[in-house]
This record gives structure tokens, C-alpha cells and sequence, in this order.
């Protein structure tokens, strides 16, 4: 057998032990524990305020965590906050483009707060573009972009430092359905191509479904239970789907009980 | 990428968008012009007829150009704080703020554009100036030394102001603290009047108010025969000192603005 070498790119992601965030008296986050490996999508996913979009916020060094560690892309988010931005792309919640700025200049001014150098910036910013689907609309100010175009922008602009971790909080939230598809596609796109790990946050099942290999449930700021979309059938018999999990795990467990005892 | 070199980028990656937007929208910069010409064309007029304020052998119209100036420049970078405000709201210093560029970075970006600002304002009063009459220095050396200080001006109010952004952290009492600081920043200054006028606690004020040290530089680059009150050296280093300590002090708040 061939031994590791202790120099290798880290074969987890994320590491997540215990994590915990208080605001005041809420605990948004409660003694989260999470292991993501590499290449996969990983989906966590929750009801409104259950502690998602605060569990990335630490993750990507937004925030700080009230106790517990993570390392993310091989460093530790407190002691090494700058090494972690380094090697990690966000998309957030909340749009985050400028309205003011075209597509480009908007890519621009990342590529450049990364420091990426100077020679290949240009290339790396229209490839970024490209790979969203937004060659065309590059020189429009962002301001007369729709949701989907701004929502691809985004996920553009977080692929500009290659990132080994690519988080994205609820990417399709807002969307129509057409700009939703869309998007999948893109991220779909990405996972075939990139070897990164992306680490998304939704509330929308079909989307856990669609793209994510591994997802997480969490409700009230606990991770309630893990499972593959792939073999919910296999596991747990055949109709069972991840709406019904999300339900099981977040909050009664009426519509699987309702399930097992229709004829 | 030296380390050096890479600051550079991330400092300029903030200015140079700022300027990207006043290039897609340059008409806020001409709305900008109508307060010094009020200042200069009514205010001006009037007190210099009135011949009460004592200002050597320079006449009052020309006294009051780089005042003026200094105060279009002022108001310019006192906007910095709401508009980071009005960034935040929009998710955009978030992501600054996700970048590893660090926030020493950031800031100097926004008090660079502070001072690119400034200077759009500069040319237009040096048209308004010349428009009235008044005899402003347009050498080389002058220009550029005027260039330096509303630059240098520009990016102590502009960080002052990010700090205030960090503190109150919404529009509405930004608004509010804004107006209660601008004014007395411009009251309590040489803008208009030498502070050998003012009563002893608005002299103390004036003392310890880097724009009274901004006026008196630029009052040398542009007025023909200006004495400077505390010399161009004293001048500099006030501004830089106090620049280098609010920079010190915005760096650390700016990630609070978030929160
Ligand atoms: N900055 C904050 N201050 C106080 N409470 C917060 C803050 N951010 C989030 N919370 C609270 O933490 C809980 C989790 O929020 P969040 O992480 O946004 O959930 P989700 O993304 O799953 O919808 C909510 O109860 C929310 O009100
Ligand atoms: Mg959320």
C-alpha cells in the first residue's frame, strides 16, 4: 500500500468540530460537527433560521465563532483567516455585485484584491465570464442585470482565485424558474470541471436533490442527520424522498408516517 | 507578485472603481460645483465689500478661493462613510471583506478616491476663480502642491468619516451625526475667516482641526504673496500624523460596519 504524504493537499475540505455562535441570548449555531471531503457537493440544508447562512459566515472567516474549530481548505478560520480567504470563493445570501460597475469591472476589482497577476488577469476574468454564460452582457452595467445574470456574476466572481472551497449560500434563492435551471446548470458545469469542493446552503429540496452528493439537515442551529440523495430509495424504500427526510429531521414526522400507512 | 506590488493592486483595485462610476456617471461631479459657486460668487462678494475681516495684503475673494475649495473637497470625503454604509447594504464590503486584502488596503482605496474627488472639485474652482477674477498661483509647482494637499485633506475627513460609518452603522444617523460634525469641522477651521478673529475656544478648536492646516497649505500653492500661519512643514506633518492615526483606527473598525 502506498502511504500518504503528509505534504498532500489535505484529502478533507471542511472540518467543522463543535462549532457554536451566540448572538446575545440566540444560539444560531449549536456544536456543529461536519466533515466534507474533497470534489463532492455538499449541501446543507434547513429551514429559514435554522443557523445556515451563520454556519458560512464562519466557515469564510465573516465571522467569528463563539466556540469550536473548523478548518477549511486545510487551515484553521481563527488562527488563519487570510490563508483561508486565499483558497476559498463566497457567494452569498444577499446579492453583492455593484450596481454601478459593469460585469468586467466588477470581476476586475476582485481579480485585483486577490493580487492575481497582472498578465493573465484579463483572461482569467473573460474565462470566468464565459463560463457563466455572460460573454455577452460583460460591458452592461450590473444595474440592468436581471436576478439569474447578477446570481452568475457572483458565482464568476468567486471562481476568479480558483478556489479549493467554493461556498454558496441559497444560490438560487429569488430566482425564477428559468433563472434557477440556469443557474443548476452552471453549478452542475462547475462540479464536472473543477475537483473543488462546493459547500452550499438551501430550503428548496429539489435543488438539495439536484446537485448535491451529500446533504446535511439542520434545524434550531443542530445538525439533525446526513444523508445521500442517491440512495434515500435504496435506504428507505421506494416513493421516499428528501422532501419527506427534510420534514423528518427539521420538524414532525407526520408526512412520513402519513406515507407509511397509505396502502 | 512581491508583497508590495500586490497592496498596490489591492489599494488601487477600490480607487480605480470609484472612478470607474464617476466616469459612468459624471453628472453627479457637475452638480457638485454649485455649492463653491454660491460660496464664492454670493458669500464672497458680499463680505469682501463689507471689508471687515482682516486678511493682510491678500484680498478677501482671493482669501476665500482655497477655503472654499477645501470645503467642496471636505464635503466630498465626509460622503465616504454613508456611501460605505450604502455599499454594505448592498452586500459589496462584504465581499471586500472576504478578500484577502487587508483592510489597511481598503481604506487607503477609498480615501485615494476621496482625493480623486477632490480634485475634480479643484479644477472646477480654479475655473470659478478664474472666472471672477481672482489671481490664483497656476504654476507647475503650485498646482501640483495644491494637487498634494486636497489629496492628503481628502484622506484624513474621508477615513474620519469611515470610522463614524463603523460607529453608527445606518443611514439615518449617519445623516444626522454628519451635519453635526461637518459644520463645526468647517466653522472652526480658516476656511473663511484667519483664525486670529475667533474668540480663545473657538481658536483652541481651530488649533486642533486638520482642516485649518489644509486651508493654510493651499492658501500658499494658490494664493500669489500668501504667508503661511505654521509653515508648509508643520502643515504636512499634522495632516500625515493624524492621517496615519485615524488609517490605524479605520483598519481595525472596518469588519464592524458589518456586524
Ligand atoms: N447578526 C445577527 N445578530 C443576531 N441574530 C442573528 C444574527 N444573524 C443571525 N441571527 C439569528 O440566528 C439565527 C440563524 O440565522 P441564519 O444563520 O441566518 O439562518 P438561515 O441562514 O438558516 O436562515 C436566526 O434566529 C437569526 O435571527
Ligand atoms: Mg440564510
Amino acid at each position: 500500500m502506498v502511504s500518504a504524504r503528509v505534504d498532500d493537499v489535505p484529502e478533507v475540505a471542511i472540518e467543522v468540530t463543535d462549532l457554536t455562535k451566540r448572538f446575545g441570548d440566540v444560539v444560531a449555531v449549536r456544536g456543529v460537527s461536519l466533515r466534507v471531503p474533497h470534489g463532492i457537493v455538499f449541501g446543507l440544508v434547513g429551514p429559514n433560521g435554522a443557523g445556515k447562512s451563520t454556519t458560512v459566515k464562519m466557515l469564510t472567516t465573516l465571522t467569528p465563532p463563539t466556540s469550536g474549530s473548523a478548518r477549511v481548505a486545510g487551515f484553521d478560520v481563527r488562527r488563519s483567516p487570510v490563508e483561508v480567504r486565499r483558497r476559498i470563493g463566497y457567494v452569498p445570501q444577499m446579492q453583492s455585485a455593484d450596481p454601478d460597475l459593469t460585469g468586467f469591472e466588477n470581476l476586475l476589482v476582485y481579480a485585483r484584491l486577490y493580487a492575481l497577476p497582472r498578465a493573465n488577469r484579463r483572461r482569467k476574468i473573460l474565462d470566468a465570464l464565459h463560463l457563466m454564460d455572460l460573454g455577452d452582457v460583460r460591458d452592461r452595467l450590473v444595474r440592468h442585470y436581471s436576478g439569474g445574470m447578477v446570481r452568475r456574476l457572483e458565482i464568476a466572481q468567486s471562481l476568479l482565485n480558483e478556489p479549493r472551497v467554493l461556498f454558496m449560500d441559497e444560490p438560487t434563492i429569488g430566482l425564477d424558474p428559468l433563472a434557477r435551471h440556469m443557474v443548476w446548470e452552471r453549478i452542475k458545469h462547475l462540479r464536472a470541471g473543477l475537483g473543488t469542493a462546493i459547500f452550499m446552503t438551501t430550503h428548496y429540496m429539489d435543488e438539495a436533490a439536484e446537485l448535491c452528493d451529500r446533504v446535511a439537515f439542520m434545524s434550531e442551529g443542530k445538525i439533525a442527520g446526513e444523508e445521500s440523495p442517491s440512495d434515500i430509495e435504496a435506504r428507505y424504500g421506494t416513493g421516499m424522498m428528501l422532501d419527506d427526510l427534510f420534514i423528518r429531521y427539521t420538524g414532525g414526522n407526520m408526512l412520513v408516517e402519513e406515507r407509511a400507512a397509505a396502502p | 507578485m512581491n508583497t508590495i506590488e500586490a497592496v498596490y493592486t489591492q489599494i488601487t483595485a477600490i480607487t480605480d472603481a470609484e472612478i470607474q462610476k464617476l466616469v459612468h456617471d459624471p453628472i453627479e461631479l457637475l452638480t457638485r460645483v454649485i455649492q463653491p459657486v454660491l460660496w464664492l460668487m454670493m458669500f464672497g462678494e458680499v463680505f469682501a465689500r463689507v471689508r471687515g475681516i482682516p486678511t493682510g495684503s491678500i484680498p478677501y475673494e482671493s482669501f476665500l478661493v482655497p477655503g472654499v475649495l477645501a470645503q467642496s473637497a471636505l464635503f466630498i470625503a465626509i460622503f465616504f462613510g454613508i456611501s460605505a454604509i450604502w455599499e454594505r447594504d448592498l452586500g459589496i464590503l462584504y465581499k471586500y471583506m472576504m478578500s484577502p486584502a487587508p483592510r489597511e488596503a481598503l481604506v487607503l482605496g477609498k480615501a485615494l478616491a476621496a482625493g480623486v474627488r477632490g480634485l475634480t472639485q479643484a479644477v472646477m474652482v480654479y475655473i470659478i476663480g478664474l472666472l471672477i477674477g481672482v489671481g490664483l498661483r497656476v504654476t507647475v509647482p503650485a498646482v501640483l502642491g495644491m494637487a498634494v494637499m486636497i489629496v492628503l485633506g481628502s484622506a484624513v475627513f474621508c477615513t474620519f468619516s469611515l470610522i463614524i460609518a463603523c460607529i453608527v452603522k445606518t443611514r439615518e444617523r449617519f445623516m444626522g451625526i454628519g451635519q453635526v460634525l461637518t459644520m463645526p469641522l468647517f466653522f472652526a477651521s480658516s476656511a473663511i475667516y484667519p483664525i486670529s478673529l475667533m474668540p480663545s475656544w473657538l481658536h483652541v478648536l481651530a488649533m486642533i482641526n486638520p482642516l485649518t492646516y489644509q486651508v493654510d497649505a493651499l492658501r500658499l500653492f494658490m494664493l500669489p504673496g500668501y504667508q503661511t500661519s505654521f509653515g508648509l512643514g508643520t502643515d504636512i506633518a499634522v495632516q500625515v500624523g493624524v492621517f496615519a492615526v485615524l488609517l490605524a483606527i479605520a483598519a481595525r473598525m472596518y469588519p464592524l460596519i458589518l456586524s
